[in-house]
C-alpha cells in the first residue's frame, strides 16, 4: 500500500487515507503544534514543567514542546520532572531512558520520589492501604503522583505542566467517569485541564490530545528512540485497563470510536464547565500539608496517615 | 507459509504456519487486536494490508506501554 500524498510505501493507515514515513511525521508534528496552538496550550510568559515517566507519551511530548518552542521562537523556560513512584523491575527501565534522551536533547530533569516525598515506595505502600480502603495500586499511585507532580512544579516556579496524555488515555478517562457519573471530574478533562482561577493548582496542558496511542508509538519508532518495553506491573489491575481492552475491540471493529468519544466530549465540555462554575466545589489548603484540597485533609495524606499507623 | 515472529512484550520468538496473506490476517491468527501492536519487518513498519512472504521474520511492537 501507497501513501496517499506521494507514492512510496506507507508505514500506517489512517482513517483519511495511508501515509510513508515522511508524510506521517509531519503529519503527527503538526497535529500536535495545531493542539497546543487553537486551544493555546502554551502562552509566552509561562514556565513549562513537562512531566515525564520515560514511557513512548512522556519522550514524545517532551521532544514535541521543545521543538515548538523552537519552531515560534518562544524563550519559555522548560524543565522535565519525573516522578518515581517506587515499582521494581519497571521504573527503573523507563527512568533510565528518560536519563538519556534529557541528556541528549539539553533538558534540565529534576526527579521526585513517593519514598522521599511521602515515606514509602508505591510496592511498599500498596498492601497496606489497600488492606484497609481496598484501594487498587493505580488509585493509590494517581493520587500521589497527581499531587507531587502540582507541589513540585509550582515550587518550582512552573506555570503549566505539560503531560503526555494521549487520545486513548483521554477516551479512557471520558468513558470512566460516564460509567461512574462522575460528572464534576468529567469537567475537569480537555486539553487544558485543572481549575484555572486556583492558585495552589498548576493547569495541566495535554499537546498530544488527538493522537492515538498507536501513532505516538509509531513516531518513537520512526525516531528511533531506543524506548525499551516496560510494562507496569500493576497495570492490568485497575478499571481503566478492562475500559481500555473495550475501547480497542470497538476500535478495530469500528474505526474511529475513541475519536468519535473525544468530539462529543468536547462537544459538552462548555456545558460540564458551565455547571462546574455554577456550584464551584470548595477548595482550601490541606489542614496537614496546606496543599489544594476538597476536605480538611487532603486524600495523598490520608493514604500517608494510613501507612504511618501500621 | 512459515513465518517467525518475535513478539516484543513476551521477549519470545515462535516460528508459525500462517495459512493467510496480510499482516492483519496474521494478527488475527495471533489473536492480537489492531490497534495494540505495530508490525515490523527489517525494520520497516508495515501497514495492516501489507502482503507477508514465506520466511519473514517479523517484529511485533506493543503499543500500549502500561503505566
Ligand atoms: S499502571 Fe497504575 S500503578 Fe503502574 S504506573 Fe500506571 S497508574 Fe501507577
Ligand atoms: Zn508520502
Ligand atoms: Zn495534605
Amino acid at each position: 500500500m501507497n501513501c496517499h500524498k506521494c507514492d512510496a510505501k506507507a508505514v500506517i493507515s489512517l482513517q483519511h487515507g495511508s501515509l510513508c514515513k515522511s508524510h506521517f511525521l509531519s503529519y503527527f508534528e503538526e497535529k500536535v503544534f495545531r493542539t497546543i496552538n487553537k486551544f493555546q496550550l502554551i502562552e509566552r510568559k509561562d514556565k513549562l514543567c513537562i512531566a515525564t515517566s520515560g514511557g513512548k507519551d512522556s519522550l514524545t511530548v517532551l521532544y514535541l514542546t521543545k521543538k515548538y518552542l523552537e519552531k515560534y521562537n518562544c524563550n519559555n523556560e522548560l524543565f522535565a520532572l519525573a516522578v518515581d513512584e517506587g515499582i521494581a523491575k519497571y521504573r527503573e527501565k523507563t527512568l533510565r531512558d528518560l536519563h538519556h534522551f534529557c541528556r541528549e536533547q539539553n533538558i534540565r530533569l529534576e526527579t521526585v520520589s513517593f519514598n522521599e516525598e511521602l515515606g514509602k515506595n508505591l510496592d511498599v505502600a500498596y498492601p497496606f492501604i489497600n488492606k484497609g480502603t481496598k484501594k487498587k495500586p493505580c488509585h493509590i499511585c494517581g493520587v500521589w503522583r497527581r499531587y507531587l507532580l502540582n507541589k513540585q512544579a509550582r515550587d518550582l516556579g512552573a506555570t503549566k505542566v505539560v503531560t503526555g496524555h494521549n487520545l486513548d488515555d483521554e477516551a479512557q478517562a471520558i468513558v470512566m467517569n460516564l460509567f461512574k457519573a462522575n460528572t464534576k471530574i468529567a469537567g475537569r478533562l480537555g486539553p487544558i485541564s485543572g481549575i484555572e482561577e486556583q492558585e495552589l493548582f498548576v493547569q495541566r496542558v495535554k499537546p498530544l490530545y488527538f493522537c492515538l496511542e498507536k501513532e505516538v508509538r509509531l513516531y518513537t519508532i520512526l525516531k528511533g528512540w531506543q524506548v525499551q518495553f516496560a510494562e507496569c506491573p500493576y497495570s492490568h489491575t485497575g478499571y481503566r485497563h478492562d475500559i481500555q481492552e473495550m475501547l480497542n475491540e470497538f476500535e478495530q471493529k469500528y474505526k474511529g470510536t475513541k475519536q468519535g468519544i473525544i468530539n462529543s466530549f468536547l462537544a459538552m465540555l462548555p456545558l460540564l464547565r458551565e455547571e462546574e462554575r455554577k456550584q464551584p466545589e470548595e477548595i482550601k489548603p490541606c489542614q496537614e500539608c496546606g496543599e489544594a484540597a476538597n476536605q480538611e485533609v487532603c486524600n495523598a495524606c490520608k493514604m500517608k496517615a494510613i501507612i504511618q499507623s501500621c | 507459509m512459515k513465518i517467525s515472529v518475535h513478539i516484543e512484550r513476551t521477549n519470545t520468538t515462535q516460528k508459525i504456519d500462517f495459512s493467510g496473506i496480510t499482516v492483519r490476517q496474521l494478527l488475527c491468527q495471533l489473536d492480537l487486536n489492531l490497534e495494540t501492536v505495530l508490525v515490523a519487518r527489517n525494520n520497516e513498519v508495515l501497514t495492516e494490508e501489507e502482503t507477508l512472504q514465506e520466511n519473514d521474520l517479523l517484529e511485533i511492537l506493543s503499543v500500549i506501554s502500561g503505566g
